[in-house]
Formats: structure tokens, C-alpha cells, sequence
């Protein structure tokens, strides 16, 4: 009965996923780390395309236009994900080890975990998806508040985690 | 509740003056609405209707709709939301419209 | 009396980008403000804004508001605070603008003046809706982000335009708990992003729902919410009670118009601008001489939008004034009107965009 989509639930469905410029084909996924950028809806909006320093995200005219990431110009430097006013970008490491995936996802909530802690990791609805090992907090001036987390996760989950799971919510 | 730690903002000021609030005495900072000291200390009741007696509290928070009001200082139907706490203010539940305090 | 050149009355975003561009025309302009402080509702937007790099994309709106107050305060900008506007009258030299300061009433005179006032929030009226607990959104963003302090620690939000969600994303920022979002609509009428962070943050978001009732004695204590068909009606069997303690309400804003109505000004009525609007043209010039509109006053829409129409207002009232010929102004006017339709695009903007666009039909003599 539910619909399914962004509009009706704020998650973006798969096939609103698969539509996007956003995000890179499977195959980049393997060569290391990329920005996937989640922006699914046309808005007035262009701070990403100015973040890149490898002009790796093109936005253009009008600024409505979805961005598109140039899969080969991104290095996966994760400069994009803090500048985003809509926390939509991620960086994923697929293949951070044999057995890992490593994604790191815009956080601006307290507490902050620590690196090292084992943590509930949600996905985009917030449902606990599996736990995971916060590997780094990164926090910078530049990021004006916003702080980055990594968390290393079972590698299937690579598109699925999202965020840590907020206390008694998930 | 006071958000003393917050993600995005910059650690705040502690209280630094006391009002009275029906006798009570409660912590505030100077300068802040009257009414964030009040529901700071879990006070959301801040007059009660004048026929029915019903409870009324803050909505608008920008000094609109009037329903934040209370007897200050002696005055009644003070806006709540948009007065700045000073020092030693005594704030009242108001009943009704409220009434002048009398004048020694 | 005292005369100047041109009065802002209210002293946000519009107001404060309106005594800017006077001020760099190089004329005089007198800032009116009720508060104790400038910036009306931007220094409780502490995310980070859209749009484009000139729009300040990217900023925290706060920081976006004390840019805007350090560029009034270089350029000289005369600022009266705590001075609440309650006349707007006719004067042979202008236009006689009442306030009160310091307990008096007070009197200024204005060749030109730009209302800058605002907009309001909007109540809901449902069975419980005057307890205290429940309050209005941007009164709880304000309660949070400018004094700190938590309105509440179990929250029912109703409505989910961006008010609404990015409150509740901020509300979870100052440490509450945000049981569910509500929306009485089919779908999320903000934007994408923004829902996807409280999702994100596992709050539900119930589309065709709405409340029913607010229970509890001397304040809230919980609420039953009712599901809607798609005319809008209770489905009856559908109601559940959720135990909460505060319930805020985001359906919307309406503009703050009585002292356009206490001048004459000509209104239309156009809902998707949140109600009555003064009728303003291309330069944002009302139907009374001399007397201008900019922000929320003219259309509840965004502080970017309020920014652009401040500028607007500014530049055409500086050239009525003859600080700028039409061969300056027109590029600057025209530059404003480029990003300000950049604002009102895609899906979210292009019924803002034919909102105006029908206001300026109207403006022009088109039926209503």
C-alpha cells in the first residue's frame, strides 16, 4: 500500500538509484574508492560541482540538473561530501579488504563515535543493516560542522550502509 | 532542558542571573526570551484562560499570536517570547487578562 | 520630523540586502526592526543553504546572516532596534512611518519605504491544538538554535515541507527525540535530501495522516493520529495514540500584511504564495506611491528569495530616488531577476515561479 520512492518516503527507491548520473558503474566500484552522489531530485543546487578538485562533478545550467560524476576523473579524495547542504554524497571503498567495504558518510549529530568502536550501522532508512568498525572521524575546519565518518562493513553492504543507526531507533 | 553540547553551534554561556517565577527561583541568562529560561526549567504553563481556566503556553515564539503571556514584573499580558530576562524579574502565571500589581 | 530618503521596516534577509544596495547607490536608509536583535529568521537556520555560490550556497545561514549584518554595519547602515512599527500614513513628503522607541511613540518620514516584515507561521485547529506542548515549528527551531534550549524531549511533527523536516532534523541535533513526522498529503512536499536525513535517523515519515486530538490535562501527553483517504477524510479504524510530549506544527506560513493593509495597498489572493499579497510589480513597487514589498511579506517562499527581492526593492527605490539613471539600474535589476528565476525552478520552485509570474500579471492590470 505504501508507495515506494523519495516523494512518498524520503529513501530513494532502486530504480530512482539506477536513474541518477550520480553513480558510477559497477566497475569503478572496483577500482577504489569513488563519490556516490544520492541527489535524486531536481533543486536549485550546486555546491558539489565547485567542490571537486579534479572537475569531476558537472552540474551546469540550470543549476537543477542532476549532478554527473565523471567516474574516471574521481579519486575518491571525498572532498565533495562534506560540502553537499544536503548530506546526499557518500565515498565507498569497495574493495577496502578482501572481506570489507569502507564507507564514509557525512554525520552531524552527538555523540561522535570513536575510532576503533563497533557500531550499528543503518542504511538509508535508518534500519540496522550490520555492525560495523569506525575506522576514522574526520573533522576539519573546512567541513564548517560537518563531521565525516568511515565505517568498515561486510563488503555486500557497500550500497546498503549509510549511516550508524541512531540510539533505540533502529 | 538546556543544550549545553551541540553539533553544529558553539558551547553557550552558563546562567549568570536568577528570576522568580511564582516565588520560584530560577536559573536564567540575561538577554535571553523570558520564555527559554521558563521552559529551560520545565515550565510550559504560562497563564491560564479567563473564563474556562484552561492552560496556555508558547506557540508563535516571535512575539505574534500572544499566547506566551504572563504577568512581569507586576505588568500583565508581557509577551514572553519576545521580552529579554533581566536580573531579579518576577514573572507570574497569568490569570485571565491579568492585573495591574498595586503600586506601593 | 525627520525625513530620509528611504525607510526598511524589518530587519531580515529582505531588509537587510534592501539597505545594502542603498546604501552602495549611495543613498540614505533607516532600518526599523521590533527585535533586539537584526536578522529576523535567519540565525536559527544553522544548515547549510542551496542554490548557487552567489546565492551563498553551502553557508550555514547564520554565518549568511552575519555577512549580511557586517556589510550593513561597513556601509553605515542607521539601525533602530526594538522599535515596533505601528502606523504606516500619508505625508506630503513621503510617507509617515510610526513607531515606538524607548516607550514613546515616534515618528519618520520616508521618501520611499520598503516593507520587509515577514511571515508568520500557521496554526492547525484540532481538538488539544491550544495546550501547551504544542507550538509552532519555527518557534521550536528558534527555542533550539538561537537560545538553546530544548521545548520538549518527545516530538510529533506535523508537516512535512522543508520547515518541517529540517526542524526535526535540528531538533534531533539539540539532543530530542523525534517520534514521527506527519503529513495529511499523499507525498513529502520538501525536499528529497531533507527527508532522507531524518529517515536516515529512523524517523518515520507517515504520509496521509493527520492528528486527530492532542491528549493530556496541563499539557500535552500524547496524540491520536487518523489516516486520510485521498479526499482527505478520516478512514475510520485507523487511529493510533502515540505518547509524546510536545507536537510542533509546520503547515506553512503566512504573510505579515497589516501595515500594507493600513497604507491602501491593493491585494490579490494567491494561495501558493501563502495568501493575501500586496500586488507588487517588477520592482517590487506596490499600489501605494513610494511604498515597496520585499520577502515573506511578498510571498512566504525562502531567505534566498528574500535576499534577491531585498536587492530588487533596494535598486528600484534607489532609482525612483535618483541615486541610480535607468541605464545603471536596469542591468542590476535584470541580474536579480536571472538568479532569482534560477531559484524558482525544477519540480520545488516552478510553482513558486508561476505564482509570481501571475502576481506580475496582476500588477500589469491582469484579472486575478
Amino acid at each position: 500500500m505504501m508507495k515506494e520512492g523519495v516523494k512518498y518516503t524520503g529513501v530513494p527507491s532502486a530504480e530512482e538509484l539506477e536513474q541518477i548520473p550520480g553513480i558510477a558503474g559497477e566497475a569503478r566500484f572496483e577500482e577504489g574508492p569513488v563519490a556516490v552522489i544520492e541527489c535524486v531530485q531536481e533543486i536549485p543546487c550546486n555546491p558539489c560541482e565547485k567542490a571537486c578538485p579534479f572537475g569531476a562533478i558537472a552540474v551546469g545550467q540550470p543549476i537543477t540538473n542532476l549532478p554527473v560524476l565523471d567516474e574516471a576523473k574521481c579519486t575518491g579524495c571525498g572532498s565533495c561530501l562534506a560540502k553537499c547542504p544536503g548530506l546526499a554524497i557518500f565515498l565507498v571503498h569497495k574493495n577496502y579488504t578482501e572481506a570489507t567495504a569502507l564507507v564514509e558518510f557525512p554525520f552531524e549529530y552527538l555523540p561522535l563515535p570513536k575510532a576503533g568502536d563497533t557500531v550499528a550501522c543503518g542504511g538509508r532508512d535508518g534500519a540496522y543493516v550490520c555492525d560495523g568498525r569506525v575506522v576514522k572521524v574526520n573533522q576539519n575546519k573546512a567541513f564548517d560542522g560537518t563531521t565525516l565518518v568511515s565505517v568498515e562493513v561486510p563488503k555486500k553492504y557497500y550500497m546498503t550502509v549509510r549511516t550508524i543507526c541512531r540510539k533505540g531507533r533502529a | 532542558m538546556r543544550v549545553t553540547k551541540h553539533p553544529i553551534l558553539p558551547e553557550e554561556a552558563p546562567c549568570d542571573v536568577t528570576i522568580y517565577v511564582d516565588g520560584k527561583e530560577i536559573p536564567a541568562k540575561a538577554g535571553e526570551p523570558i520564555a527559554a529560561a521558563l521552559l529551560a526549567a520545565g515550565i510550559r504553563v504560562f497563564r491560564k484562560t479567563a473564563k474556562k481556566g484552561y492552560p496556555r503556553g508558547i506557540f508563535c515564539g516571535i512575539g505574534r499570536c500572544t499566547d506566551c503571556v504572563m504577568t512581569v514584573d507586576g505588568q500583565p499580558n508581557v509577551r514572553t517570547c519576545v521580552t529579554p530576562v533581566r536580573a531579579g524579574m518576577k514573572v507570574e502565571t497569568q490569570i485571565g487578562l491579568g492585573r495591574w500589581a498595586e503600586q506601593a | 520630523m525627520r525625513k530620509v530618503q528611504v525607510i526598511v521596516i524589518g530587519a531580515g534577509p529582505a531588509g537587510l540586502a534592501a539597505c545594502i544596495e542603498i546604501a552602495k547607490a549611495g543613498g540614505k536608509a533607516v532600518l526599523i526592526d521590533e527585535n533586539g536583535k537584526p536578522g529576523g529568521q535567519l540565525f536559527k537556520q544553522i544548515h547549510k543553504f542551496f542554490g548557487s555560490r552567489e546565492h551563498r550556497a553551502g553557508v550555514r545561514g547564520y554565518n549568511i546572516g552575519n555577512q549580511l549584518l557586517k556589510e550593513t554595519e561597513d556601509l553605515g547602515v542607521e539601525v533602530f532596534l526594538d522599535s515596533p512599527v505601528y502606523g504606516l500614513f500619508r505625508h506630503p513628503e513621503g510617507i509617515l512611518v510610526s513607531y515606538m522607541h524607548e516607550g514613546r511613540e515616534r515618528g519618520l518620514v520616508g521618501e520611499k519605504v520598503i516593507l520587509a516584515t515577514g511571515a508568520a507561521e500557521n496554526a492547525l485547529t484540532f481538538p488539544g491544538g491550544t495546550l501547551p506542548g504544542v507550538m509552532g515549528a519555527g518557534c521550536a527551531q528558534t527555542m533550539i538554535n538561537v537560545n538553546r534550549v530544548l521545548p520538549g524531549e518527545k516530538i510529533i511533527m506535523v508537516g512535512s515541507g522543508n520547515v518541517g523536516l529540517i526542524v526535526s532534523y535540528q531538533l534531533m541535533q539539540a539532543g530530542a527525540d523525534v517520534l514521527a513526522l506527519i503529513e495529511a498529503a499523499p507525498s513529502i512536499g520538501g525536499y528529497g535530501v531533507h527527508a532522507g536525513k531524518i529517515r536516515r535517523a529512523g524517523v518515520p515519515i507517515l504520509v496521509g495522516h493527520t492528528i486527530k486530538r492532542v491528549i493530556g490535562r496541563e499539557q500535552v501527553e500524547a496524540v491520536e493520529i487518523v489516516a486520510l483517504d485521498e479526499k482527505f477524510r478520516e478512514i475510520p479504524g485507523t487511529e493510533q495514540t502515540v505518547a509524546c510530549d510536545t507536537v510542533c506544527i509546520a503547515v506553512g506560513l503566512t504573510p505579515l500584511t497589516e501595515l500594507a493593509w493600513m497604507a491602501g495597498c491593493e491585494f490579490a489572493f494567491i494561495p501558493a504564495l501563502g495568501g493575501h499579497i500586496p500586488i507588487h510589480d517588477g520592482d517590487m513597487a506596490t499600489t501605494v506611491a513610494g511604498l515597496y514589498v520585499a520577502g515573506d511579506i511578498a510571498g512566504a517562499e525562502e531567505a534566498s528569495t528574500a535576499m534577491e527581492e531585498g536587492r530588487l526593492a533596494g535598486i528600484a527605490a534607489s532609482e525612483a530616488l535618483g541615486l541610480y539613471g535607468p541605464a545603471t539600474a536596469a542591468p542590476l535589476k535584470e541580474a536579480v531577476w536571472t538568479r532569482m528565476d534560477a531559484l524558482r525552478t525544477g519540480p520545488f520552485g516552478q510553482k513558486r515561479y508561476e505564482a509570481k509570474a501571475q502576481m506580475l500579471e496582476i500588477a500589469k492590470g491582469g484579472k486575478q
